[in-house]
């Protein structure tokens, strides 16, 4: 399944500054606990959790469950400290994961 | 027969008791009054209804304007398909039923005096007051977006000069230039035109301005007839009409007027033209009566169309918050029937009987090309909800005949509610 992530992350910060960062990825967030028209249970396909990393150092993580809607948004600060790269990773139900980079400058 | 000296008391308290009560006015040798606020298609509907269903009853008319703009078929306007003149209607007719026409802005509600105040000054006394006065643009629910904004990003979303104003920006508009729509997440009226905008403004560039592209920034994720617009637009608009939804980044979060840029949370559109759907709420009257709620919309019984919060007091059409029915010309038009012999009964000292009420909204997706969706509506847990396996929708695997003759019963559904609204 190929999944597309939004991202948003200031191209260009001064040092020290505090940045957003916004992330919105596309998926069902199937619950498990409801039925189908088949009368058996849809299997539960959820992303169980999401990390951003800042030069390989993990700045923000958090765990899903199934009462979260589908195509979740994820919006949180952090400090610009360096040049480098942000790296956005969700895991999920399914073998689910995928890995999305962003690139910032900081003066 | 006996005839006690207490049962003589019994009597004349009871008589006594009903001079007391202020209803039923018949009572008091004149016919009850009813004014009716907002000339559109729930109004002038409600005003001529109770004229029908009891002559007697005092019925007046109060309309900001004399002239009345339908906002069905102004698409068509916006795209260049019909002329404006074809949307305007009089209330000659109307008057001719009976009704009494102020044409004055409503601007108070006295309810303990159960009087209404007019922007000339006149007081208007009522037994029970109708008030219709359709959507006002909510100034504070998009950032950036306010009165002067909407003379450059127009929201044309009340027909009349907006929509003549995003018309003219279209055509001024030079080919290859970009045109971007805006969608909320809340609640509007008719939220199926502005997909049914979204296409015909796609087939006025495909036909005049090819090189030309259509965005529209959606936040939501899907909308009443999705599979059928879209399979539309893939068949008909490949290259001029994208649709970005909320999964996609659709949902903007503000405008910058200076440069017609839609912000959103990952990305900022310009555009050349933009047409912004705003956050909208009750007309301005409902909110000064206290019949709106936090919302901005107001709450009614489902059987009367009685404030919930205001007794005395009925809200019909778009300004009505009535569950699953949509805020569309033929549901205002259902409502105003329902509520004008409801109305009627509450006043000869009835009690309204549970209606049924019907909604159907045709959609152009070009001009030869119709689609529509019917619903059936009850009462049900204080609002009004869907008669399960009643209504449907037009088949997404329709042939184009069935597509053509949509849209001529479109214009057939048309000219019969004008007729009977302002006819």
């Amino acid at each position: 399944m190929t999944a597309r992530a939004l991202i948003n992350v200031p191209r260009k910060a001064k040092r020290g500054d505090v940045i957003e960062i916004k992330t919105l990825i596309s998926h069902v967030m199937e619950s498990g606990f409801r039925t189908g028209t088949n009368g058996k249970t849809i299997p539960r396909d959820i992303i169980t959790s999401f990390a951003c990393t800042y030069n390989g150092e993990e700045i923000f993580a958090t765990q899903f469950y199934p009462a979260v809607a589908a195509n979740p948004f994820v919006t949180f600060y952090t400090i610009a400290t360096d040049n480098g790269t942000l790296a956005f990773t969700w895991i999920g139900d399914n073998g689910f994961e995928v890995t999305q980079e962003a690139k910032i400058v900081v003066e | 027969m006996t005839c006690s000296r207490k049962s003589r008391r019994d009597v004349l308290k009871a008589a006594s008791a009903v001079a007391l009560f202020p209803l039923p006015a018949i009572a008091q040798g004149r016919g009850p009054r009813v004014v009716v606020i907002g000339g559109g298609f729930a109004g002038a509907t409600a005003a001529r209804f109770l004229k029908r269903v009891d002559a007697k009853i005092d019925v007046t008319l109060v309309s900001d304007n004399a002239t009345f703009i339908a906002c069905p078929f102004s698409n068509h306007v916006v795209a260049g398909l019909r002329d404006m003149e074809a949307q305007r209607f009089g209330y000659g007719k109307v008057a001719a039923d009976g009704v009494t026409l102020a044409f004055s802005a409503a601007q108070a509600v006295d309810t303990d005096k159960r009087s209404v105040r007019l922007a000339d000054g006149k007081a208007l006394p009522y037994d029970r007051l109708i008030l219709a006065p359709g959507i006002d643009i909510d100034w504070k629910g998009l950032r950036g977006y306010d009165e002067k904004a909407a003379a450059v990003m127009p929201h044309a979303w009340k027909a009349g000069e907006q929509t003549l104003l995003l018309r003219r920006q279209l055509e001024a508009m030079e080919d290859g230039g970009k045109v971007v729509m805006s969608s909320p997440a809340t609640l509007v009226r008719c939220p199926t035109a502005i997909y049914e905008r979204a296409s015909l403004i796609a087939y006025y560039l495909k036909t005049k301005k090819p090189r030309s592209k259509l965005l529209i920034l959606d936040a939501k994720d899907t909308f009443s007839q999705r599979r059928n617009f879209q399979n539309a637009w893939k068949e008909l608009y490949p290259t001029q009409l994208e649709w970005i939804s909320l999964s996609q980044g659709g949902n903007v979060s503000s405008v910058e007027v200076s440069t017609r840029t839609f912000v959103t949370d990952f990305d900022n559109f310009d555009a050349d033209v933009a047409n912004v759907i705003p956050p909208q709420k009750a007309g301005a009257i409902a909110q000064a009566a206290g019949v709106a709620d936090r919302t901005g919309w107001c709450p009614v019984e489902p059987i009367s169309f009685e404030s919930q919060l205001v007794p005395g007091i009925h809200v019909i059409g778009d300004a009505a918050m009535t569950g699953a029915m949509p805020k569309a010309a033929f549901a205002a038009n259902a409502q105003a029937k329902v509520c004008a012999v409801a109305v009627a009964a509450l006043l000869r000292g009835g009690k309204p009987a549970e209606p049924r009420l019907i909604n159907t909204c045709y959609s152009f997706v070009a001009p030869d090309y119709g689609i529509s969706f019917a619903e059936v509506f009850k009462p049900g847990n204080g609002m009004l909800v869907d008669v399960e396996g009643a209504g449907g929708s037009s088949a997404t695997d329709a042939p184009p005949e069935t597509r053509r003759l949509e849209a001529q019963y479109a214009e057939g559904w048309f000219k019969a509610i004008i007729t009977e609204v302002f006819g």
